[in-house]
């Protein structure tokens, strides 16, 4: 059979995560057969959702939170009691932030960690150093994690792992690319921190390879989308609840619903529709501490917070009929045409170009509306057009998919999320955390910046020297790109003078950083 | 083509960090065959990863070939930056007065016309028979050092607990346990492997290549021979690399070896002779071997700092100003305890006829002979020793005396 190595380069790069180094045959079996390669993965729709030891329910950790919240405000009035007034206890430290973590501490942190990693083969016996022996200049000890850092770590690290064993990676690209664009940021509180992974894996992953409308439903009743989006906080005026807390709504969720998650900016809605989709959906919330609502930590539907009545939504009125109602607005909302435009256009942009070909599209746009929102046939015409694979790769690596992409190269499977962690923070991406509800930019001006690139190499330097003496960096090349490097990246990488800088050029080279 | 990368430093950027130091670790001082005479001795092995010019460091002035080969880079013994005459043969590159004052005071020698038995180009296999110890690339994860600790018998305990830096070289990898230490900074790529990305990106992706060389705050004034060592670069942190390793080497219950690598010396263009590029790294090798005699104190009278790398370059400079990948080159010994003083060498010449395929310094020394008689002078190991375990199948290569 023909083995078409740029069509390899295309199916590992493009929509999976880079080929993986070792013993994979990777680029062979993707050489071999380029489409068939990716869309195995498609069948396989059991290995989209993520289940571990340790990874637990979004009950669960909300269970463990109000617990460790508890114990911290006890804590702290324990302290107060002890202590003279004005002395900060160390309870109140704020928990799940890392203080005063400096550029210096977290690049020493990642360089530290990344030799913590074990060599996937044992050819070579792992330094004797002892990563816990006491540097002359040392950090203070770390605190012990607690509940909501570490589970944000173990949340991290199961996804790491299945991103860096996938076979092609094209499910684990979806995962992200629906994650992003249903986006929650760690950073909103406690519980979006240890939310995080758990709204990924419940709301996001079921639905990769199902159907958007479904994904949609399961997004906006996740508590963790609630509380990002405040919509705990929004009243029905008319409710029994606004009635006698003298509040209303917050329109936050509603907004972004239609701007963000479907219809688009431009998408045909009016602030009437904001404003009453936002009636429509209060009371969707969570059961909080006491659990008067039902299971700490759950989605309930608070009738007393929502809005009595029928509501006008583009158009079309809702009757009142309680859940019903809203998930009635949404299931409209997601066959909008509008909608399928929006999920065409920035599927496309994510996929194959910045500036995404309408041709492309058109074509998805039809595909999504003909199936309702089938998103195993969106993912499966994207692979079946001639375009996509056409398209030059001009397309800039985040900085997720270039560190994940290393470590599949180097065949390092994390043990450790801390050193992707922090160079993702360093990176200006840091894992479920974009500064604002519509995710991490998606296009080469926001990932191949100054800083970001010299960052990128100081990130990739580092790794030359830490691995780099261990491999050949020219067997890498084969792993990664054969016969499709150019002879320009090939030369440079041969005449490095040395192994750990031919390891930190091939990781910047066109080749590893372009998909 | 990496030929042509535009020699130029990157004034305005942030510190380097070129290598740090690995150190072995030791439960118990070894008892050396003369540790009755009251000597604690210490040994220093600095890696030049790129190959360094030999005929650039010491030059062979007296050589009538060398000025015509060497062109606009040669060394003289005049002119505005003479360099400095070892003997009426040799001369060392005026960057380095510090190595050059140890020779004086006999405390420093220099091996010339030396290689390892590999005899192909490539940095990555130079590098592994360098370090590695066996007479070809690729064979093994140790390295000779180790495998001399390895072998050196047990006296009283000492305590040693160092600090991880960056990974430790493959010269001192292997059972024995080591320890690294590295300058606490936020390792940065060095301006050697900006430059070569920038360049491939200038031929395959000139939005990177903007992208990235804005991100290295290029001065675009830098040229050339402003090389000017400014507090923070690479010269700055080849000294402070030095510096640690001292420190940690001269206390009673620290480690008695260490191994650490310099980059950058692979200078395919734009070399420069008495000044520039080559000169720079100079300065800063001869930095740091001044750290290691003022760090080690009282250490350093015990002391040998051996200076190698992994092949040598052309004879005949390219056509950008610089050397292209060659075999024979030098070895640099300094401390206390070394016999010093001389150059030592079989010199080949340098009439075509005498280069090695046409090209390249005939080696006439092995330089694991340099480094056993090092070994054996220093901690009194045996031929056999060095012959089957440290070097395996290098009977041939007889450990230079008189080096200790």
């Amino acid at each position: 059979m023909a083995r078409d190595s740029q069509a390899a380069l295309v199916a590992l790069n493009r929509f999976g995560l880079g080929a993986r180094g070792g013993a994979s045959g990777d680029l062979i079996n993707a050489a071999s057969d380029p489409r068939g390669f990716v869309k195995a993965e498609l069948v396989r729709g059991s290995g989209v959702l993520l289940e571990a030891p340790g990874l637990q329910s979004t009950q669960q950790l909300g269970l463990a939170v109000f617990a460790y919240q508890d114990q911290v405000k006890q804590a702290r009035e324990a302290a107060k009691a002890a202590a003279p007034a004005g002395t900060p206890s160390p309870a109140e430290q704020k928990p799940g932030l890392r203080r005063n973590l400096s550029l210096n501490a977290a690049a020493t942190e990642v360089a530290g960690q990344m030799t913590e990693a074990r060599p996937a083969d044992n050819a070579a016996k792992p330094d004797a150093m002892q990563p816990n022996a006491a540097p002359p200049a040392a950090k203070p000890a770390p605190q012990p994690l607690n509940v909501i850092q570490k589970t944000f770590r173990t949340e991290a690290l199961a996804r790491l792992q299945r991103a860096t064993l996938a076979t092609c990676g094209f499910t684990e690209r979806l995962v992200a690319f629906w994650s992003n664009h249903f986006c929650i940021s760690a950073t909103k509180g406690e519980l979006a921190r240890i939310w995080a992974g758990a709204f990924e894996r419940e709301a996001i992953r079921p639905h990769v390879l199902g159907r958007f409308a479904d994904m949609l439903r399961a997004v906006e009743q996740h508590p963790a989308m609630l509380f990002f989006l405040d919509n705990q906080q929004s009243l029905g005026p008319d409710s029994r609840a606004g009635q006698n807390r003298k509040r209303g709504l917050n329109e936050n969720l509603a907004r972004e619903i239609m701007e963000l998650h479907t219809l688009g900016v431009g998408g045909g809605y009016t602030q009437d529709d904001v404003t009453s989709l936002a009636r429509i959906i209060t009371g969707w919330t969570f059961a909080g501490r006491q659990g008067q609502l039902g299971t700490p930590g759950s989605f309930v539907f608070n009738s007393n917070a929502h809005q009595p009545g029928a509501q006008m939504l583009l158009g079309k009125t809702y009757e009142p009929t309680g859940l019903a109602q809203g998930e009635a607005a949404l299931a409209e909302i997601a066959r909008h045409p509008s909608t399928a435009n929006f999920i065409a256009t920035k599927f496309v942009r994510h996929f194959v170009a910045d500036d995404p070909p309408p041709g492309l599209v058109a074509q998805l746009r039809d595909v999504f509306v003909r199936t309702d929102g089938d998103l195993k046939a969106l993912a499966a015409a994207l692979i079946d057009s001639d375009e996509a694979w056409k398209a030059p790769l001009t397309k800039m690596r985040s900085p997720y998919d270039f560190l994940v992409a290393s470590g599949r190269l180097l065949a390092r499977v994390p043990e450790d999320p801390g050193a992707y962690l922090n160079s993702l923070n360093l990176l200006g991406q840091p894992l479920w955390s974009p500064a604002g509800p519509n995710g991490f930019p998606d296009t080469g001006a926001a990932w191949a910046a100054p800083e970001g690139m010299k960052l990128r190499l100081d990130i990739a330097a580092q790794m030359g020297a830490r691995l780099g003496p261990n491999i050949d960096p020219l067997d890498l090349l084969e792993f990664a790109a054969a016969d499709a490097a150019s002879i320009e990246t090939r030369r440079t990488i041969e005449r490095a003078e040395s192994r750990q800088q031919a390891l930190a050029l091939l990781l910047m080279s066109p080749e590893m950083q372009r998909r | 083509m990496i030929d042509c990368v535009e020699n130029r430093l990157l004034t305005s950027r942030r510190s380097l960090l070129l290598g740090g130091a690995s150190f072995a670790a030791w439960a118990y001082l070894p008892k050396f065959a003369r540790a009755a005479d009251g000597r604690d001795p210490r040994l220093i092995v600095v890696i030049l990863r790129g190959a360094l010019d030999g005929l650039s460091t010491v030059a062979p002035i007296g050589d009538p070939d060398y000025a015509g080969l060497h062109g606009s880079i040669a060394l003289a013994a005049d002119g505005a930056h003479p360099a400095i005459m070892l003997d009426s043969f040799f001369a060392l590159h005026p960057a380095m007065p510090e190595l050059a004052r140890m020779y004086r005071d006999k405390h420093a020698a220099v091996v010339h016309a030396v290689a390892t038995p590999y005899r192909d180009r490539s940095h990555f296999d130079g590098q592994d028979v360098l370090e590695s110890g066996y007479a070809g690339p690729g064979r093994v994860q140790s390295g000779w050092l180790n495998r001399a600790l390895e072998a050196l018998p047990r006296g009283e305990r000492v305590s040693s607990a160092l600090a991880v830096g960056p990974t430790t070289p493959l010269v001192l990898r292997g059972n024995a346990p080591t320890v690294g230490w590295a300058p606490v900074a936020l390792p940065q790529a060095d301006d050697d492997t900006a430059m070569r990305l920038v360049d491939l990106y200038r031929h395959r992706d000139p939005a990177l290549a903007i992208a990235l060389s804005q991100g290295l705050q290029f001065d675009k004034a830098a040229v050339g021979d402003d090389m000017k060592p400014k507090a923070g670069n690479q010269v700055a942190q080849m000294r402070q690399v030095a510096r640690g390793a001292a420190k940690l080497m001269a206390s009673d219950d620290g480690p008695r070896i260490a191994a650490l690598a310099f980059d950058g010396w692979d200078t395919h263009a734009n070399e420069g002779g008495p000044v520039g590029r080559l000169a720079f790294l100079l300065g800063g090798l001869d930095g740091a071997l001044a750290e290691f005699e003022s760090g080690l104190g009282e250490r350093w009278r015990d002391t040998v700092v051996v200076v190698a790398t992994e092949f040598g370059r052309t004879a005949r400079i390219n056509g950008t100003d610089g050397t292209d990948h060659g075999t024979g080159t030098i070895a640099l010994l300094a401390g206390g305890a070394v016999k010093g003083g001389r150059v030592i060498s079989d010199w080949p010449g340098l009439k075509l006829a005498n280069l090695h395929e046409g090209r390249d310094l005939k080696p006439t020394t092995d330089l694991r002979s340099v480094i056993k008689g090092v070994l054996q002078g220093q901690f009194g190991l045996s031929d056999r020793v060095l012959a089957e375990t440290v070097f395996p199948d290098s009977v041939t290569a007889k450990p230079m005396q008189g080096l200790v």
